[in-house]
C-alpha cells in the first residue's frame, strides 16, 4: 500500500459514476435527505418493538420475565459486530480506493459501534446475574465481545492521538482490519467453546406462538437499532465532513448557504 | 397482556432490577449520544463559518491595502 501524497486527497472523485457519492460534497446533501426517514423509522418501530416486548410476548416458563432484557441485549450485540465489519469494510475500500470519504464513514461508525458493545455488556451483566447468579465470568462469548469494545476504544483512541487525519486514518484502519478476525470469533465463541453463554436463543422451542412474538419483539428492536444507528451516523459523518473540508470550496458554499437560512443545505 | 397492574409491570416479576437498570441506561446512553452528535454537528457548522468570516474579513482588509 503505497502512501499517496496528501494533495490526492484534494482531487475531487468526480467523473466516475459509480463513485458520484464517493465525495463529500455529493455525499453530504443525500446524507441528509436520509437522515428524517432513518428516525422516523427508529421511532416506529422502538415503539412497535417495546409495545411486542412487554405487551405481547408472554413471561418465559423458566426465566420469568428477566429475558426480556434479550430485546435490547441480542440487537445490540448484533450491531456491536455488524458496525465492526462495515467499519473494517470502510477501511479496507479507503485503503484500496483512497477515498476520503470511506475513512470518515469508518471513524463516524466507531462511537456508536462501542456504544451498542457497551450496551450489549452491561444488559449481558444485568441478564447474567439472575439466570446463571453471577455479573460477569470470563468465558469465550464475554470476553470476545469485551474485547470488541475494546476494540472500539482503541481504533478513536489512536485516531484521536494522531493529528493529521490521514496517517490517523490509516493507523486506524490497521486496527479495524486486523481487529476484524474478532467478529467471527464472537460469533463461533458459543460453538467453539463450552460457554456459560448459551448457543442460539432462550428457550424458544416451548410453543410456536411465544416463539414467534420473542422473535418478532427481537426483530423490531433490532430494526430499530439499524435505523437509529444509521441515522446517527450519518449525523457523524456529516460534521466529520464539516470538520475536515471546512477549507475546501464546498463546506464554504455550505456556509454562506447557511448564513443565508437555509440549513439543510 | 401479561400484567393485571403498573405496580406488577415495574415488579417484572421480581427481575424489575436488572430489566429497568438494562433499558434506562441503554435509553441514557441513546439519548446522550444523540445530545453529543447534535453538538458536533453545531461546532462544526460554527467552525466552518468563523473561518469563512475570517477568510472574508482578511480579503477585505487586503482589498483596501
Amino acid at each position: 500500500m503505497s502512501d499517496s501524497p496528501l494533495s490526492a486527497a484534494r482531487v475531487p472523485s468526480a467523473g466516475f459514476s459509480l463513485f458520484h457519492y464517493a465525495s463529500p460534497q455529493t455525499f453530504f446533501p443525500l446524507a441528509g435527505k436520509l437522515l428524517w426517514p432513518c428516525w422516523i423509522a427508529a421511532l416506529l418501530l422502538t415503539v412497535a418493538g417495546l409495545y411486542t416486548a412487554f405487551f405481547v410476548a408472554p413471561t418465559d416458563a423458566t426465566q420469568g420475565d428477566s429475558y426480556r432484557i434479550i430485546f435490547i441485549h441480542v440487537p445490540a450485540a448484533w450491531m456491536s459486530m455488524v458496525i465492526y465489519m462495515a467499519m473494517a469494510f470502510w477501511c479496507a475500500v479507503g485503503l484500496v480506493f483512497n477515498t476520503r470519504l470511506s475513512f470518515m464513514m469508518s471513524s463516524a461508525l466507531a462511537p456508536t459501534g462501542a456504544l451498542w458493545a457497551f450496551i450489549a455488556l452491561w444488559t449481558g451483566a444485568l441478564w447474567g446475574k439472575p439466570t446463571w447468579g453471577t455479573y460477569w465470568v470470563w468465558d469465550a462469548r464475554l470476553t470476545s465481545e469485551l474485547i470488541l469494545f475494546f476494540l472500539y476504544c482503541g481504533y478513536m483512541a489512536l485516531q484521536a492521538a494522531i493529528d493529521d487525519p490521514r496517517r490517523a486514518d490509516r493507523a486506524g484502519a490497521l486496527i479495524a482490519i486486523v481487529g476484524a478476525i474478532n467478529v467471527p470469533i464472537i460469533y463461533f465463541s458459543v460453538k467453539w467453546w463450552n460457554t456459560l453463554h448459551q448457543g442460539s436463543s432462550v428457550s424458544m422451542t416451548q410453543s410456536p406462538t411465544m416463539a414467534t412474538t420473542m422473535l418478532t419483539g427481537m426483530l423490531l428492536m433490532a430494526l430499530a437499532a439499524w435505523a437509529y444507528t444509521i441515522g446517527v451516523a450519518l449525523v457523524r459523518v456529516r460534521a466529520i465532513m464539516i470538520e475536515r473540508e471546512r477549507h475546501t470550496d464546498w463546506v464554504r458554499q455550505l456556509s454562506q448557504a447557511g448564513s443565508n437560512g437555509d440549513m439543510n443545505a | 397482556m401479561n400484567w393485571e397492574s403498573a405496580g406488577q409491570f415495574w415488579a417484572m416479576g421480581g427481575y424489575g432490577f436488572f430489566v429497568w437498570s438494562s433499558y434506562a441506561v441503554t435509553a441514557a446512553l441513546v439519548a446522550a449520544e444523540l445530545v453529543a452528535v447534535s453538538r458536533r454537528m453545531r461546532r462544526a457548522r460554527a467552525l466552518a463559518a468563523r473561518d469563512l468570516a475570517l477568510e472574508r474579513m482578511d480579503a477585505s482588509k487586503r482589498g483596501r491595502a
